[in-house]
This record gives C-alpha cells, structure tokens and sequence, in this order.
C-alpha cells in the first residue's frame, strides 16, 4: 500500500511541476541556508583555531604599550632591552625560553631581483618556543648570535620573490646595505588572518639587526614559551611584576606594557565565531520553518484545489487512510526533495564563498544529515494537517465540488 | 424471479439534517434490480433518484432500512468498508466525466488498479484491455485535455469496467454530450452490458437514453412511482 501511495504521490507532482518546484522552494533556502551558515562558521572557527595554533600555543607575547590596541597620546613606553630578556629567562619560573625580536622594514636583492620584506632580529629561542621547523639548512649557532653576524634564516616567499625556485641555501644577499648569507629556509606557513603574510620574512641574529639595522639595543617584542607543566596566567602574574620591578612602576600606575596570551586570544575568537554562527543559524533556522508552513499552505491549497480528485479517488474505492497516505507522502517527497535541493544548493554556494572567505572547504556529514532529516520531519508535520482534511472529505460532496 | 436480485431495497429511507429543518429525500424505497439489468432511473429533481443512487453506490447510507447486495445486509458498513466494497464491485460513471487533469487516458484507467494494489506491468495490460474495450487503445497516453467529450466518457467507462465490476453506476453519463456522442456512448453502455454481463444503474432525464435500458424506474418525492420492465423473451441476458 506504501508503494502504491508512493507512486500516487509522485504521479501528483509530476503533474504538477511549477507548484511543486514553489512548494519546495522555502525549504531549499531553508535548508541551504542552515548548512551554508553552519558549514561557513564551523569552517571559520576552524580556520582561525589553525591560524592560532600557527602562532604557536602557550606563548605570551609582551609589547610595550598602554592597554590593548591603544597608539598615540602620551609618552612612548619604553622599549625592553636584552637584559629584560635575561631577566625573564632567569627569574620568571615556568619558562622554557625567551625570545626578543626587534623587526624593521628592508629592501632586499638578489641578482636584479628586489623584494621589500620585514627582517626580524631574534634568536635561536625563536625556535624553541614556537614550532616552525625548517625546510632546509640550520638555525642560527651560538658565536653567530654572540657576533651578531650577518647570516639569515629565510621564509617561503622571500625565498619564492628573491631566489625563483633556486635553492637559497648558501646564497648570498643583499638586505638594505648588508650582504647576508642563507643558513636556513623556512617551511612554509601560510596566510595569517591578521599579521598578514607570515612567510614574506628575513630572520636575523637580533645583535645584528640590531647594529646595523635599527641602530638601538631595543627589543620590540619578546614571545616567552610556557612550560607546559605551568598556566599561563600564574606565569603571566609573576612576568607581570617582574616587569612592573624592573620598569619602576610605582603601586598606582598602570602597566606599560601589554601580555597577551595567545592560548586566551584563541578562546575569545573561538568563542566569538562559535556565537556567530550560532546567531546566524537560528536565523536560518526560522526561514526552514517558515519553508514548513510554506509547504502547509500549499498542501491545504492543494486540497482543496483537488476536492474532486479526492472525490474521484475515494468513489473509485480508495479508503480514507490511503487519501491521507498519499497527501502525506506528498508532502514528506516534496520536503525531502527541498531537503535535498537546499544541500546541493548549500554545497555549491560553501564551494563559492569558502575562498573568498579564506576558509576551507569542508564537508561535515552531522549538519547535513540533521538538516535533511529536519525537511523530512517537516514534511510529516505541516503534512498531517491538509492530509487529515482530505480523507475526511464525503466523497458525495467532493465529487460535487466545482 | 428464477434468481435473487443483485441489489435489493426495502423501506429505504434518507433524512437529511435534524429537527425542524430536516429533510425527508427518500420516504421508503422498495427497490429489486436483477443481475445483468439496466435499469434507467428517472424522475424529476428531487424525487430521491441522485440519494437512492449515493446509497445503491455505497457512498451514502440509509436512515432507516434494508440494502442488501448480493444477499448480505450492507446498510450498517462504515466508511473504509464501503469504500473496499466500491473497488471491489462497483464502476461508477459521472455526467461530468470526472478524470483526472494532466493524466494519460491509461493512468486514469490505471487509478482503480493502483488502489487494488495490481503490479504495474498487470496494471498496464488491464488498463489497455479496457481502453481497447472503449475504443480507445490508440489515444492511451493522451491527456483529458487533448480528447473530446464523448472520448473522455468512454476513458471513464473503462475506468469503471477496468476493475470488472457487478454493478456499474452511470449519474447521467450524456448529460454533457451532443445526441450522436449520447447514442455513441449508450451502445457502448448496452454492449458491456449485453456482452460483460455487467448490472448497468443509470440515471437519466432523457427518455431518449432511457429507451436503451430494459428496465425504467420512475422516482416521484421520495418513492418508487413505477417500475416499467419491458420483458422481451429470449433477449435477457443472465450473469453465468
């Protein structure tokens, strides 16, 4: 009987077609637009997390400055200076390693090939408290760091722009005034969402950076590697003071210099995204219920449209259940077939957002199945109601109907 | 009388609605229709034909009395029974034609088989018998649009025969149609009948239509006004 309804109902949207495709039409957006959101944000939240886990975890980052993002007004803080670095690596317990950096703008060339790049001065705890391994070559040793030699550790598009598919390594350079030679290559880490392209990057001995670039012992940024035994905030507290000590702060003033903790930034902008989508999705999640009642107010149309058909197909001896099967049969079809309608629709429009969006794309089996598996209990539900109302017809008066 | 009648009447009556606005259709029918009869009804409106047809049908119930088919008592059979006993043993035929829009000639005809839950290829050829039957083999796959009036009657005959039914019921079947369709389509009726064996009930205005039947019954407000059974000898035909 169930195959029986089953043709009944595919023969009645076939003949049908244009009022079918409107049927189902909200909950093709419905749908589509529950698994894009869902799909988008998930990709997002992923994208970032990777972003983030690129910048290595339990680090914490120390700048000078006064609250975060603040710039002007003011004295300029004072920059940290090698022994600060010392301090840290000596006094502040839980800490694997300290890295100073000191960055500047430069031109660099090679055989005719010029390529404005960051150089970053640091040293080999650079290493250490992030993972970036290299493709090729060595790190910096300890008499090249002690000398502030002019010797260099390249990223992937340095080495793509200056070098164009040779192998850098043993190359020498120009950067600005300096002739530096190639230890090392950098494997390739990829886009950032913010600090923009990580690869395009010349890594230096900080002392040679410092003494012929920059021109001052001053240390821009250190990045201190947390040892995974310890948390970050108790070791955050103690760097804290030990700053606040040795830049002479007094109990009221505020602190001039900023840690951020790239474990607490991941959460927040983890946490943001998932909200997001959150908010996102219950939107869409509305529309696929208005698709329901879309397809209810169809259907009762529909019904009442057809009062002589149902009175053709109850004289001709269809018993009430099986008008009521049909109606609902219908329905659940044309909401499965929106069902599947809006995945399709939500794949090629994640497939066409995804770049732009800089995201991945990713199939997650989980929201596609929920979502289909919601059209079709839509189906059942705004179904049962105009399915109900046909086989209740007295198919004398159906019959009759004009 | 060498046999039992196929329907049988007995004191039939129909109220419609309740207390003072009731209305009485059917005042106690006493009705006998022989297997292999075709019977024409006939009576002005509301002289209780179209509810004594709803009843003889199974899509309507008596008030009060006895509706026996076949022999067995069916006045007291709910919905979804009379609805088994109308695609087991009944065709019906209406002055409206009544196919569906936007369907071949054959899933019209198929409708009845589908409900009897036939397998599809079982379905095709019966449909197509039953088209040929009509005359209408060639214009299977054509839609109720694309055929003319008296086209349309005859795919709803074989809608009706399609099941080979006992009893088929014709409300007014040329109702719609121009005289030489009328007669086209009361050969074809007077055919089955005479060669499927099948009770024909037709109800009908026209004394014209009428004549083809054997048995006339005359509704007057609510009863049998006459039986007129024109018995000629040898030309009965009688179900084996």
């Amino acid at each position: 009987m169930l195959g029986t309804t089953f043709v009944l109902a595919l023969r009645s949207i076939r003949r049908h077609l244009l009022r079918s495709f409107l049927t189902i039409l909200g909950i093709v957006i419905g749908v589509g637009a529950v698994v894009t959101m869902v799909t988008l944000g998930n990709a997002t939240t992923a994208a970032v997390q990777k972003q983030i886990a690129s910048l290595g975890t339990n680090i914490l980052q120390v700048r000078p400055g006064q609250g975060f993002g603040r710039g002007g007004g003011g004295p300029r803080p004072p920059e940290f200076k090698p022994e600060d670095v010392e301090a840290i690596e000596k006094q502040v317990t839980g800490v694997t390693a300290v890295a100073p950096q000191a960055q500047t703008s430069v031109t660099a060339i090679y055989n005719g090939n010029n390529w404005s790049t960051t150089i970053n001065g640091t040293t080999d705890a650079y290493f250490q408290v992030q993972p970036w391994p290299l493709q090729a070559g060595r790190t910096f040793n300890a008499p090249e760091e002690e000398a502030g030699k002019a010797v260099c550790i390249i990223g992937g598009t340095v080495s793509t722009n200056l070098f164009k598919g040779a192998d850098p390594i043993g190359k020498r350079f120009r950067v600005g005034d300096v002739s530096c030679d190639v230890i090392g290559l950098l494997t390739i880490k990829g886009q950032a969402g913010f600090g923009g392209d990580q690869d395009d990057v010349v890594i230096m001995p900080i002392k040679a950076v410092q003494r012929r670039f920059t021109g001052s012992r001053d240390v821009r940024l250190m990045l201190v590697g947390v040892d995974q035994a310890y948390e970050t905030s108790q070791v955050q507290a103690s760097l804290t003071s030990l700053l606040r000590e040795r830049r002479n702060l007094g109990p009221g003033e505020e602190d001039n210099f900023n840690i951020f903790d790239t474990k607490q930034i991941s959460d927040t902008l983890t946490g943001t995204t998932t909200l997001l989508t959150g908010i996102v999705t219950a939107v869409a999640a509305i529309s696929l219920v208005v698709g329901g009642i879309g397809i209810m107010n169809i259907m009762l149309v529909s019904v009442t449209e057809r009062t002589r058909e149902i009175g053709i197909r109850l004289a001709i001896g269809a018993v009430a259940r099986e008008v009521l099967l049909q109606f609902l049969v219908e329905a659940i079809v044309l909401s499965c077939l929106g069902g599947l309608v809006g995945l399709i629709i939500a794949q090629i429009a994640i497939v066409a957002i995804a770049p732009v969006m800089q995201v991945d794309f990713v199939f997650y089996p989980g929201i596609n199945l929920i979502a289909f598996a919601i059209s079709a209990v839509i189906g059942v539900v705004f179904g049962y109601f105009p399915a109900r109302r046909a086989a209740a017809l007295n198919p004398i008066d159906a019959l009759r109907h004009e | 009388m060498a046999s039992e009648p196929i329907i049988r009447l007995r004191g039939v009556t129909k109220v419609y609605g309740t207390g003072p606005t009731a209305f009485q259709a059917l005042r106690g029918v006493d009705l006998d229709i022989e297997q292999g009869d075709f019977v024409a009804v006939m009576g002005p409106s509301g002289s209780g034909k179209s509810t004594t047809m709803n009843i003889l049908g199974c899509l309507d119930v008596p008030t009060e009395g006895e509706f026996l088919f076949r022999g067995h008592h069916i006045e007291r059979l709910d919905r979804d029974q009379r609805a088994l006993l109308r695609r087991k043993y009944l065709g019906f035929v209406f002055q409206g034609f009544n196919l569906l829009s936007r369907t071949s000639a054959l899933e019209n005809v198929e409708l009845p088989l589908l409900y009897r839950g036939e397998a599809r290829a079982a379905r095709r050829d019966q449909a197509m018998a039953a088209l040929d039957k009509v005359g209408l083999k060639d214009w299977w796959d054509h839609s109720p649009a694309e055929l003319s009036g008296g086209q349309q009657q005859r795919v709803a005959i074989a809608r009706a025969i399609v099941t080979h039914p006992d009893v088929l019921l014709a409300d007014e079947p040329t109702g719609n149609l121009d005289s030489e369709r009328s007669v086209e389509i009361m050969e074809l009726l007077t055919d089955l009948n005479q060669t499927s064996g099948i009770t024909v009930l037709m109800v009908t205005h026209e004394p014209d239509m009428a004549a083809f039947a054997r048995t006339i019954v005359n509704f007057k407000d609510g009863l049998v006004e006459s039986v007129d059974t024109r018995h000629r000898q040898g030309e009965r035909v009688r179900a084996h």
